[in-house]
Order: structure tokens, then C-alpha cells, then sequence
């Protein structure tokens, strides 16, 4: 909680002071018309005259929309309202979502001299930063640094959160929060009073409400900005398995251990990852790639080599058919998709997978010799594609499907051996080849490492992240020999992850060209 | 059924004398019409006034009870055609719908209706969408008042002033022969008060008795030379009688004392100026100003003498009109000018030409008039501020927009999915959209459509394509503005035309976008109005062949394959995919309620869910750029080797369907995974699964035998 105490109120007719002015700013869905009825009927029932005014519109479809109350003691002259908030008059902005908290700071509804801010930390994603290929999720945090500065009073937790686990929805905590905060002049009792007089859920509003309640009052009640559920670390989970296989384990992780601790930070879960992918032998082989690029590392930092360490370690455990029939055939996957459903023993859940193969698909599952020659021949490729080609829906839940998916998770045995494998082997080799060939210039090797994250989805998806890979590291070559070499890769990085088509990378390739 | 039902609220429309209605200003002016003995009521649904027509709908029983009509009409031409009742029978009429754009739909009818001249009272009620929140081009009913001689009314914002200005709109109506506009923005058509009731007042004359005694008469027939005569009445008797009657009923209100300074405000902006004025310490919470406030809560026509008597001994005036072009201020100079006044008359140029009249604008505008004209008023902290406030950091480009969108689960999600794979196929077409929500469609991911020309005008937009070339041209259409106006302007026109375009019609059952009220061919059962027309059927009857009626949008494949037949066959004449599947906003409203109980009465019930694997997904958002579901977002994983966030789906999923149909026909990704919870299973399906569930459970543990595992113990 932030208290601005410091500030001067601004100078005002006494007789305005009688006046609260409240504003909601939600995202159309998320209740605020309730939230809205819910203050108004607690204001008019308590002595007060009110007025909520809305704008019902479009906007009520998923956009941001804005609710106003204003409200006053009864007096036997009716006040004169204003039907829309202004800025820098407003006493209390509640906010349902973290974005929509800092959209009314823009607006200048939350102002140091007066406002409560009571707001909820979680996100509603915005279609601009859920579309990138990127990470375009705006920054919570920066928000929250200015709600800090902004708000007379900053109220704020994962509202939403709170409000779903008690069965009910984000306008009931927000409710609470309104009655922790004593913005307002009225007892607990009343809120709760208002609620009930709603009638419809107002058991689970009330559970929710008190939840609000409780988490605004407590200082500690905040969550960790734009976190969502808390999700255990992958390196802190330990191995389980057969005594000989632990015992081969350990001998990993104590190589891992012998690493500089910038690497190891990678290394460990990157080993796990890589023997979970396949097997033992393939983790000390990733370890022996990752030792391998730490030799020719003279950077203080091992900042290159904890790259590769991470990269090197997606690159191996790359995305086939063995791996994804693998991880939907594990028992952890059916116990978390029970508990997300909320599955007990009194009910009964059917799985369905959807499955779209291609030739590409099944041809990589084959031995890479034949698997090279098929690929490189049209006509088969299409007869392939002619018999495989085709959505398919499995019930995994059932045995035919499970049988199938945990056969085809079975073929890790081969793996190694396959076309996929060797097409992903002499990738990876010509990456980090391409990147180390930068040596000494560390940073632009670095840089290079980093590239691998354009690779990723599947079929088309993947295809193009490959294409944009190959122009990142086309348009790298133009500019090795320049000092700020590192900083253009970054820069190329960045652009083709910024859209679908690569329209950003083509601009900046032909920048880069344009200078080369 | 609409979205919002009002049957509880409209039980408050029986209070009688001595009562006090508490509630939202479109109730109040339901309460005001039976309270003024209205005949007959209608109009279409369209933000700001949705919830009048919703209001109306509710109120059928009361309406009944009272002999008065109500129509849903089929557009507001219809709607406005309707007050041809008043022309010869003593009977007040109302109708309703948005403006400007349902004025300008309607303009044909109000402008015979005006020229024809009133008996009864004629009310039109016009939802002035202007501003946040609008969803339109912004313009201003006013000039069509002006141009037709309609009176326009624009209240104070309150719910006494609003009651009271349709009393004095039928009045006036029926003193002056002429049809009345009462403007209603949009914060005031959803402005909560309280107000004091009176009766309801049954009809003078019922528009059921008036079909036992006919009348007609040719003078109010809109042909010269009766036309000429009309156009003479409107200035000569009807526009005197109404300034009369303005200034004998003190329509317009002045407040304050006498000053050197005053303000000219449009009723509708009373609450926002005088907000203004209280920040600024002149005036307080009551509205006692210190500023004088002349309030016109009738904009046209103006009293002259009644603003030249305000005017009177004041040096400078400021006009206070939301909206451009400044007819009011532009009137008022003129009067000014022509009774050789001195006083300096400011408005534009304080405020700002376009736009809406915020609080922070009307503070603004005010605060700069004042500084100029009398800065003695102003407080000393106002004339010189003292700044020294802490400086927010700029949130600008870190807030992402939030446009409206689809919500979760709607069924036209998967038309558009389906459209971007053809054109992903085919190359980008040339494509007009209509009205509705379909042209959320318009916007990211999708970006489907570059115009929209009106509703019900989405393939007539496409007009000159008709002709063809190297690829065709498209059009999306709603079902509402197919029934709009979409089946003469749009579909007669392409047929006639022997179009050889496709056109798309997004039959979500309801005329969704305005708040899901019925139309012809809604699915329900509605006892007071014909639905379950076919579209198709419509269509045919034109004469349009090629008709693909698709009952499940959300089979992204068979909307793809049927899209693409239609850009390809070599059949001429026009191609029209329905596509038909029912708004999950309305849907889930139906059902999930039934959904509930079914489960407490322990019944067997199916729920889907999708979810998405995190494992699987490798962060690349193309589902995303395929749908934009509000329940699919995404995630970041605390894994140090994963840069990108993961898709996720939250538990607000209503299990439609389209992420599956989607991975499929896009070939996307295996992550995606439907969940069927079955609630109060059958003994045997329990068995079944748990038999299932034992053996997968031995392959489970022999494959742990074998090897290490990471994973959280289950």
C-alpha cells in the first residue's frame, strides 16, 4: 500500500466534499455491471443518494468498458451527478484486470492528491499480445510501478484468482476489496447485505467477497505480478527410477555439477530434459556437446556456453511423433488433466486427441536411410501423404488409442536410427557450427546460440520458423565483421519474432543489406 | 430472447400516483410513454436504446393490458413509417431506435411523416451514440431535426427531467402538428435515479377502435400541390406555434443570477457544465451556479426572444454543443447579429469542433472561457496553479489496446478461422463486411474485411465487383441485417445484378450484436412473433440458386471446403454460404442453467473442456492468430529453458470446439486435447472406466520400471 499522505488534497468547495465518485474499469465479460448494482444499492440502502451511469455497447463484447458511480448523503435537494468520471476526479478506480489498472492511470482517473486504487494483478491477455510468435505480453510490473506513484492508495491481488477458487466470479473479490479498503462510508455488514439482496449465487459471491476482503486487508495479500498458478520448477523435482539408472544418473548430474554455476543453472534441467526426451546415453551426450562448447568459452562469464547449454538441449529433445505419443500416454498428464477438470471419483472423463500426421511426420519415424530416400521422391511422398494425411481424433482415455499412443511412445528404442534424428543431428551440428565459427567474438556467438529459439511448432509453423532461422543467420553473415555484429543479430532475432510472415525480418534484413 | 431479461424491473411500470420508480433511465421513458397515454409503440434495437426495445418486449403483458401496440419493427423505416397512425387519428405514437445511423435508415419515412404533419402526438425516441463507447461513425442526429422540421428535444440528464420532457414532447407535438425527436445519449439512456410516478394513462383512442372508424384525408398526402402547402405550414404556423409553446411551458431553464457572463448549454450537457463549474468552486453539489446557465432542453427550434432576454446585458456567452458541425452556436450568432448585439459569443475554439465533451474537456473549456471572459470568478489556485505534482510514468506503449471482440465460444469464430485458411490457400479477396459482430472480424487475429457500408449492406457493398474478375469478390452479412435490410438491398440486388460473387450470411439465430433479440428466422419459440423462417428459403424465393446452408460452423473443414467450392464452381449467378450455428452468449445462457440443475438432480450430463498440453506446445501463438478466444491465452512456464509463453485455456472454456477443429484443419499441433467430464455416469460406463483405467495403469507402471522419470508423483 502506497499512502501519498504528503500531498496536499486539491482545493475544493467544502460543500463538493459530500461527494464520492467511484469508477470500474473491466474487461466486458467480467461482471462489472454487477460489481456496479452491487455499490448502488449498498449506497441507497445506507442513507446515500446515487447514481451509476454505464456505456452498454460494442464494447460489453470482451473490450474495455467503464462503469461510474456517484453518491452522496440524501438530502432533501436531489445533487446534480456527472454521468462520466474526469480526470483527476476521481476518489476510488477499481480495476479488474492489471492492464486496465494501468489504462485508467493513462486516463488520469488515478491522481496521488485523492485515489484509491484498488486493483487486480492478474491478465486478461489482449489479442495484440497473445497473437506474436514472440513474448508480447506487456510488462505488469511497469504498471504496477506507476500504479505506486500514481494512487493515494494502492490496493491490490490476484482478485480473479481468489474469486475462482471460491467457485464465483472477480466482481465479488473486487466487492470485498471496496469494503477492506474503507473507501467508503459504510460497515462490512452493509456490503455483505447488498450482496444477499442480489438473490442469485449469493452464497458463492459471499465466499468470494470475504476472500477479497481478507486479501486487501492483509499487506502480504499480494501476488507476484503476472504470475498465474504457482508451477513447480522443473529442476527441483528429483528423479525416480531403477537403482541402475539412478545410479547412471548421478554420474550426470555430478558432470553437471563440475560446471561453472552460470551453466549448471542450464545444464541440470537441460540434462533432464534431454534423458527424459530419450535416454541416459543421450544425456551424457548432451553433456559432452555442452563440455565441448565450455572449452573454446575465454568469456568471464560462460555467458556463451549457458546459452548453448539451454539451446543445445531443446535442440536435442525436438518435437516427433515418439515424444508427443510419449508425454500424452504418462499417468502425470492424466492426474493433471483430472484435477484442471475437477474430476472425482463420482464422475467419468473421456480424453480426445487431435491428431493431423503427414508424410513428413511418418516419414521421419523410419530408418534414415529409407527414410532419406522417400523424402526425396514426390511420388512416394504423396502416396504416403495420400494414406496418412487425415485429422484423427483418438480417445485416449480408451485402450485402442492409449495402446497405439504408447506403442508409438515405445519406438524411442528407435529413434536414434531415424530420418528425423539424423535431419535434426545435422542441424543442430551446422548451428553451432555456424556459431562457433564467430568465435572469439563471443557476443555474436552468443547471439547466434540464441537463433534456435526462431525453431519451433509443428508442420507449416515449424517449417516457416526454419525458414526465418535460415534468413536470421543469412543476414548474421552479412554483418560478422562489423563491431556491433552481436547487437544486428539480436536485433534480426527480435524482428522475426515479432509476426507471423516475417514481414518485421524482411524490413530489417533489408536494413542489414542495405549497409553490408 | 434477449440478452438482458427486464421482466423483474418492468413490474416497477405499474407504480402509480405517489410512487417512486427507482432504476435506469430507458425504464423511465417506458414508465413516462404509458404514464402519457401512448397508443402505440416500436422501434429497432441498436445501442444506446437496446434496452428500451428489451424493456418493451418484457412489458408486452402491461402493454396488452393498457390497449397499446407494440411492434418489433423490421428496421427503423419501418419503424418510423409506423407513426403514419398519428398523421390522421388523435393518437400518441413512439418509436425508438439509434442514432444518427437509425435515422438516416428511417430518414425516407420521417421526412413524408414531417411533411405530412401530426394529429396525435409522434414521438420518436433517438439513442444519440455518440462518443465512448459508440460504436458507429460519429455524426449528429441534429441536422436531420433541422432539415425535416422535427422538434428536438435534449433533456437535462436526470430521471425527472427525462420523464417530463416526454410529457412535453406529446404536448408539443399535438400544439404544433408536428412529429418530436427526443434525444437520449448514451450514459443517459443507462443514467440510474429515482423519479415520482403517476398513473398510467389508457389511450384516448385505442389504434384498435381506430380501425373501426377510418379516416383519411388527401391534404395530408405528400403530392404537389399539398407538398408546397406542407412546406409553407412548417414555417408559417407550425415553427411560430412551437416557439410559442416552448417559452408558455418554460421548456428551456435558466439558472443563476444575473452576471456578466453565461452559458448556453444543450440540456444533455447541463450535468457535465455544471460538474465543471463545481471543480472550478462556482457553483455546488445542488447546482446552485454562480454562472448564469441558459438550458435548452429543446435544441431545435430556438426562441430567439427568450435567448436575447438571457443575453441582455451579459459581455460574453458561451455555447456549450457536443458534436460538429456547430448548428446551434452558428443559429445563435445570427440571432445575435441581427439584433445588433454586442455581446462576444464564444463556443468552438474554448472547446473543442469535434468530438466527445468529456469531463476533463468540459473542465478544460470552461476553465479557459472563464480565464478569458470573467477571470475574477475563478479561484486564485485556478488562475495561477501551483503545480508540484509527481510525475506518472507514461503507460502509453506499454497498455495494449482492447478492441471488442468474440467472445468465448462464438460459433463465428470458425467461419473466420475457416476464411483465413482460404485465403491462406487462394490469396487475399476482395471482402465487404455489414453490421454486426461478425465485424469483429475485421479487427486482429483475423483481419478479415476492409469496409462496412451499413446494416444489412455488406453484399451490396460489393456491387461493382459483381462483374467478376480473376478472383471473387465476398461479403459477410449477419442474420440481423439480413432481415434489416440485407434480403432487398443486398441479395435482390446481387440477383438481379447477376452477381457472380459469394456472400456469406452469419446466422448466429439472433440479432446478437444489439443484445440478442429475435428474428425471422431465430430458432425459438416466440409466442408473439413469426421466427423459423429459413434464410435459405428467403433466398431461393429471390431467386438464388447456389445455397449452402452449413448447421455447424464450428466444422472449420466443411466451412473451408464449402468457401473454397464457392470461390471455384463454375456455376453462374450468386454464391451463398448460411452458416448457421447459435451465440454462445445466448446459448450458455439457456443452457447452462438447465446444465446445473440436470447435475443436482443427478442426471447424466457430458461437459466439455478443451486444454492444451504445455509440454506439447512449444509457444509459437498460430492457434491464436486462428482464433482470439478470450478462455485461450497463454502462460509462462517457470522453465528456464522455455523462452516463449505456452498456450493455456482457462476454466471459462465452453468446450465449442473450435481450438480441436482448428489444430486439425490447420495441421497446428497435437496440444490440444478435449476433456469430456461425465457427470452422474451410468454404473457400467464407471466400470468401464475403471477397467480402462487398470490396464493403463499396469502399461504405466512398466514403462517406470524401465526408466527415469522427472515427474511430479501422481
Amino acid at each position: 500500500m502506497t499512502l501519498h499522505a504528503a500531498l496536499p488534497p486539491l482545493p475544493q468547495d467544502p460543500r463538493l466534499g459530500g461527494i464520492i465518485k467511484l469508477a470500474v474499469l473491466a474487461v466486458g465479460g467480467q461482471g462489472g455491471g454487477v460489481l456496479t448494482s452491487w455499490i448502488e444499492d449498498l449506497a441507497r440502502g445506507n442513507g446515500y443518494a446515487a447514481q451509476a451511469t454505464s456505456v452498454a455497447g460494442v464494447a460489453q463484447r470482451t473490450g474495455a468498458t467503464i462503469y461510474y458511480v456517484e453518491m452522496c448523503p440524501v438530502s432533501p435537494r436531489p445533487p446534480v451527478f456527472a454521468l462520466m468520471p474526469a480526470a483527476g476526479d476521481v476518489d476510488i478506480m477499481i480495476t479488474s484486470e492489471m492492464m486496465e489498472a494501468g489504462r485508467s492511470i493513462i486516463r488520469g482517473f488515478v491522481t496521488p492528491d485523492r485515489t484509491t486504487l484498488i486493483t487486480s494483478t492478474h491478465r486478461a491477455l489482449a489479442v495484440s499480445e497473445k497473437m506474436m510468435p514472440g513474448d508480447g505480453i506487456a510488462s505488469s510490473a511497469e504498471v504496477m510501478a506507476a500504479a505506486e506513484i500514481a494512487a493515494r492508495r494502492l490496493i491490490s491481488a490476484d482478485f480473479d484468482a481468489l474469486a475462482i477458487a471460491q467457485g464465483s466470479v472477480i466482481s465479488a473479490s473486487l466487492f470485498g476489496a471496496l469494503a477492506a479498503s474503507g473507501a467508503l462510508p459504510f460497515p462490512v455488514q452493509a456490503f455483505e447485505a447488498a450482496i444477499m439482496a442480489g438473490g442469485k449465487g449469493a452464497e458463492a459471491s459471499l465466499r468470494a467477497f470475504r476472500a477479497g476482503f481478507e486479501a486487501a486487508q492483509s499487506p502480504v495479500g499480494q501476488s507476484p505480478v503476472g504470475q498465474t498458478a504457482p508451477i513447480v520448477p522443473a529442476a527441483a523435482i528429483a528423479a525416480r527410477g531403477p537403482a541402475h539408472l539412478m545410479a547412471q544418473w548421478q554420474t550426470l548430474t555430478a558432470r553437471v555439477l563440475r560446471l561453472p554455476a552460470q551453466v549448471a543453472a542450464f545444464a541440470r534441467p537441460g540434462l533432464q530434459k534431454v534423458v527424459d526426451f530419450q535416454d541416459l546415453a543421450y544425456g551424457a551426450e548432451y553433456l559432452t556437446r555442452v563440455e565441448s562448447v565450455l572449452a573454446r568459452d575465454t568469456s568471464p562469464d560462460h555467458g556463451l556456453t549457458a546459452q548453448a547449454a539451454k539451446y543445445i538441449a531443446n535442440a536435442m529433445a525436438y518435437d516427433d511423433v515418439i515424444r508427443v505419443a510419449d508425454l500424452k500416454t504418462r499417468a502425470s498428464r492424466q492426474s493433471r488433466i483430472a484435477a484442471e477438470m475437477g474430476v472425482d471419483s463420482a464422475k467419468v472423463m473421456h480424453v480426445t486427441e487431435f491428431f493431423h500426421p503427414r508424410a513428413e511426420e511418418i516419414i521421419g519415424m523410419l530408418p534414415a536411410r529409407l527414410g532419406a530416400k522417400l523424402d526425396a521422391s514426390p511420388v512416394w511422398t504423396a502416396r504416403i501423404d495420400r494414406i496418412f494425411n487425415k485429422g484423427r481424433r483418438l480417445r485416449s482415455d480408451g485402450l485402442t488409442a492409449y495402446v497405439l499412443l504408447y506403442a508409438l511412445s515405445g519406438l524411442k528404442s528407435r529413434r536414434r536410427r531415424s530420418f528425423r534424428h539424423a535431419q535434426e543431428q545435422a542441424h543442430l551440428t551446422r548451428w553451432l557450427d555456424t556459431a562457433l565459427g564467430y568465435l572469439p567474438n563471443h557476443a555474436l556467438a552468443t547471439e547466434v546460440v540464441k537463433c534456435r529459439r526462431l525453431i519451433k511448432g509443428y508442420s507449416d509453423t515449424h517449417t516457416r520458423g526454419l525458414s526465418k532461422f535460415d534468413r536470421v543467420l543469412a543476414g548474421v553473415a552479412l554483418v560478422a565483421k562489423r563491431e556491433d555484429a552481436a547487437d544486428w543479430t539480436r536485433r534480426l532475432r527480435e524482428a522475426a519474432l515479432q509476426d507471423e510472415a516475417g514481414r518485421a525480418l524482411d524490413g530489417a534484413l533489408q536494413t542489414v543489406a542495405s549497409f553490408s | 430472447m434477449a440478452e438482458r431479461s427486464f421482466k423483474a424491473e418492468v413490474e416497477h411500470l405499474r407504480l402509480g400516483d405517489g410512487g417512486t420508480f427507482t432504476g435506469e433511465g430507458i425504464l423511465a421513458l417506458t414508465k413516462a410513454l404509458l404514464e402519457n397515454g401512448v397508443g402505440y409503440v416500436g422501434g429497432y434495437q441498436g445501442a444506446p436504446i437496446s434496452h428500451l426495445m428489451d424493456v418493451l418486449a418484457d412489458a408486452q403483458d402491461l402493454l396488452g393490458e393498457l390497449g397499446v401496440r407494440y411492434e418489433a419493427n423490421a428496421n427503423e423505416a419501418a419503424a418510423a413509417a409506423m407513426l403514419a397512425a398519428s398523421v390522421h387519428y388523435p393518437i400518441r405514437g413512439a418509436v425508438t431506435f439509434k442514432g444518427p445511423v437509425g435515422v438516416n435508415v428511417a430518414s425516407d419515412a420521417l421526412a413524408n411523416l414531417a411533411s405530412s404533419g401530426v394529429t396525435g402526438g409522434a414521438l420518436v425516441i433517438v439513442g444519440e451514440d455518440y462518443g465512448e463507447g459508440s460504436s458507429i461513425m460519429q455524426e449528429r442526429s441534429h441536422a436531420f431535426a433541422m432539415k425535416s422540421q422535427f422538434w428536438l428535444l435534449d433533456p437535462r440528464p436526470n430521471l425527472p427531467s427525462i420523464v417530463k420532457a416526454v410529457g412535453d414532447s406529446f404536448a408539443l407535438s399535438e400544439a404544433t402538428n408536428t412529429p418530436v425527436m427526443l434525444m437520449v445519449r448514451i450514459r443517459s439512456c443507462h443514467v440510474t435515479g429515482q423519479f415520482a410516478t403517476r398513473d398510467n394513462q389508457r389511450p384516448k383512442l385505442s389504434v384498435k377502435d381506430a380501425l373501426s372508424a377510418p379516416r383519411s384525408d388527401f391534404n395530408r398526402v405528400v403530392l404537389p400541390p399539398m407538398s408546397y402547402v406542407h412546406e409553407q405550414d412548417k414555417i408559417k404556423n407550425r415553427w411560430p406555434a412551437a416557439q410559442a409553446f416552448i417559452k408558455a411551458h418554460g421548456l428551456n431553464e435558466v439558472f443563476g443570477p444575473d452576471a456578466k457572463v453565461g452559458i448556453v448549454v444543450q440540456g444533455g450537457m447541463y450535468n457535465g457544465t455544471i460538474r465543471a463549474l463545481q471543480r472550478l468552486g462556482l457553483a455546488d453539489i445542488f447546482g446552485e451556479t454562480q454562472v448564469p446557465l441558459y438550458v435548452l432542453n429543446v435544441t431545435y427550434p430556438l426562441v430567439p426572444d427568450e435567448f436575447l432576454a438571457f443575453a441582455a446585458g451579459k459581455d460574453h456567452l458561451l455555447v456549450i454543443e457536443e458534436g460538429q458541425p456547430e448548428f446551434i452556436e452558428q443559429a445563435l450568432g445570427a440571432i445575435l447579429y441581427r439584433a445588433e448585439a454586442h455581446v462576444k459569443l464564444h463556443g468552438k475554439g474554448a472547446f473543442p469542433m469535434a468530438g466527445e465533451y468529456t469531463g476533463t474537456v468540459m473542465f478544460q473549456g470552461i476553465e479557459a472561457f472563464l480565464k478569458t471572459a470573467a477571470p475574477g470568478m475563478l479561484p486564485a489556485v485556478v488562475r495561477a496553479p501551483n503545480a508540484d505534482k509527481p510525475q506518472i510514468p507514461d503507460l502509453s506503449k506499454t497498455v495494449p489496446i482492447r478492441p471488442p471482440g468474440f467472445c468465448t465460444g462464438c460459433p463465428e469464430r470458425p467461419i473466420f478461422a475457416a476464411m483465413k485458411l482460404v485465403e491462406q490457400e487462394l490469396g487475399k479477396h476482395q471482402i465487404a463486411a455489414d453490421i454486426g459482430c461478425h465485424l469483429f472480424a475485421s479487427l486482429p487475429p483475423f483481419e478479415i474485411g476492409g469496409a462496412t457500408m451499413g446494416y444489412g449492406l455488406g453484399p451490396a457493398a460489393n456491387g461493382a465487383f459483381d462483374g467478376g474478375g480473376a478472383r471473387r469478390p465476398i461479403a459477410i452479412i449477419g442474420d440481423g441485417g439480413f432481415w434489416h435490410n440485407g434480403l432487398s438491398s443486398s441479395f435482390t440486388n446481387m440477383a438481379f445484378n447477376k452477381s457472380d460473387g459469394v456472400a456469406i450470411v452469419v446466422d448466429n439465430y439472433y440479432s446478437a450484436a444489439t443484445g440478442g433479440q429475435d428474428n425471422m428466422s431465430s430458432r425459438a419459440d416466440n409466442t408473439t412473433k413469426s421466427t423459423k423462417n429459413p434464410i435459405s428459403k428467403a433466398l431461393k424465393g429471390v431467386g438464388i440458386d447456389w445455397v449452402r446452408q452449413i448447421d455447424h460452423t464450428y466444422d472449420v473443414g466443411k466451412m473451408r471446403d464449402t468457401l473454397r467450392e464457392a470461390l471455384t464452381t463454375n456455376t453462374p449467378g450468386p454464391k451463398v454460404i448460411v452458416a448457421s450455428s447459435e451465440c454462445m452468449l445466448n446459448k450458455q445462457r439457456r443452457e447452462k442453467p438447465l446444465r446445473v440443475a440436470a447435475i443436482k438432480a443427478g442426471r447424466r450430463v457430458e461437459a466439455p473442456r478443451f486444454g492444451v498440453d504445455e509440454d506439447i506446445c512449444t509457444g509459437d501463438h498460430a492457434c491464436i492468430r486462428l482464433s482470439g478466444c478470450p478462455s485461450l491465452s497463454l502462460k509462462r512456464l517457470d522453465d528456464p529453458l522455455r523462452d516463449d509463453p505456452v498456450a493455456s485455456i482457462d476454466q471459462s472454456c465452453v468446450g465449442c470446439g473450435n481450438c480441436g477443429e482448428v489444430a486439425d484443419a490447420a495441421i497446428l499441433c497435437p496440444s490440444f486435447y478435449r476433456a469430456d467430464v461425465v457427470h452422474n455416469p451410468r454404473a457400467w460406463e464407471q466400470r468401464l472406466s475403471a477397467f480402462r483405467l487398470r490396464i493403463i495403469g499396469r502399461l504405466q507402471a512398466r514403462r517406470a520400471a524401465r526408466r527415469l522419470s522427472f515427474e511430479v508423483a501422481p
